[in-house]
């Protein structure tokens, strides 16, 4: 069920997961739970707070922009090449009948969407974060009719 | 040293008057300096600067005609901008099975 974002500027992945929101929230927001499936990491979710996430090939410098407990988190994310924001957002969906014995009641959509701009980018131009989308807006229309 | 390619195509999307003049030929078709200048907010020499920042970018190409070169927009150019996008997906993808991985075993 994953499904990548055809454009641009954007990756999505999407799946739904046999497990309850809170969970899925905890291992989106524990650091010790973090390492596990992402990075060794210092995160809080706290708006402003600043983490690094080590991986093998390097880390990622982060600073959170946005919680809303149990339903959104927003960071951004930039690595030597890139400079971006990844948002993770979960929707309670109604359990999967499949759900495992002994498993915690509920199921979540999980949502990740990393928003970027790629290497290179002029970040002493302020004016980009505002005209990039709506530069893309514009030329995806235009892509669009002469495909 | 030349300048490698991404970055003449970043450094060239990134001023604003630029960008909508690429957009316009990315909308308009063919345009010539003087009808590119009519709504550009800025002189016809400045929107011939930005032609040629455009161009060396790969995202114009100019074609004479007569006294006059026709310019277009060349949105190929823009495709190392999807590079990131694929890196990435590859990778998300991967996290979310350790995820599902994680998930499973606190159910324990």
């Amino acid at each position: 069920m994953n499904e990548t974002d055809a454009d641009t500027r954007t990756v999505v992945v999407e799946r739904d997961l046999p497990h309850p929101p809170d969970r899925v929230w905890r291992a989106l927001t524990r650091p010790e739970l973090i390492a596990d499936w992402l990075g060794k990491t210092d995160f809080a979710p706290v708006a402003g707070h600043r983490f690094a996430l080590g991986f093998d090939w390097g880390a990622v410098d982060c600073e959170v922009v946005a919680v809303e407990t149990g339903r959104r988190l927003t960071y951004t994310w930039r690595s030597g090449d890139l400079d971006s924001t990844v948002t993770w957002t979960l929707t309670p969906i109604a359990p999967q009948t499949d759900t495992p014995a002994g498993a915690a009641p509920g199921a979540t959509r999980l949502r990740m969407e990393q928003a970027g701009f790629p290497p290179g980018q002029p970040r002493y131009y302020g004016g980009a974060r505002a005209g990039w989308p709506r530069f893309f807006a514009a030329l995806e229309g235009v892509l669009a009719r002469t495909a | 040293m030349t300048p490698e390619p991404h970055h003449l195509l970043f450094a060239a999307l990134a001023d604003p008057t630029r960008r909508a003049i690429f957009e316009r030929l990315c909308r308009d078709g063919d345009l010539t300096v003087g009808s590119l200048t009519a709504g550009a907010g800025v002189s016809q020499p400045a929107v011939s600067k930005h032609l040629a920042v455009l161009k060396r970018a790969g995202l114009v190409g100019d074609r004479p005609d007569g006294r006059r070169t026709h310019y277009s927009a060349r949105v190929e150019a823009l495709a190392p901008l999807a590079d990131w996008t694929e890196r990435m997906s590859g990778f998300w993808r991967d996290r979310f099975d350790a995820l599902e991985d994680v998930l499973r075993r606190m159910d324990q």
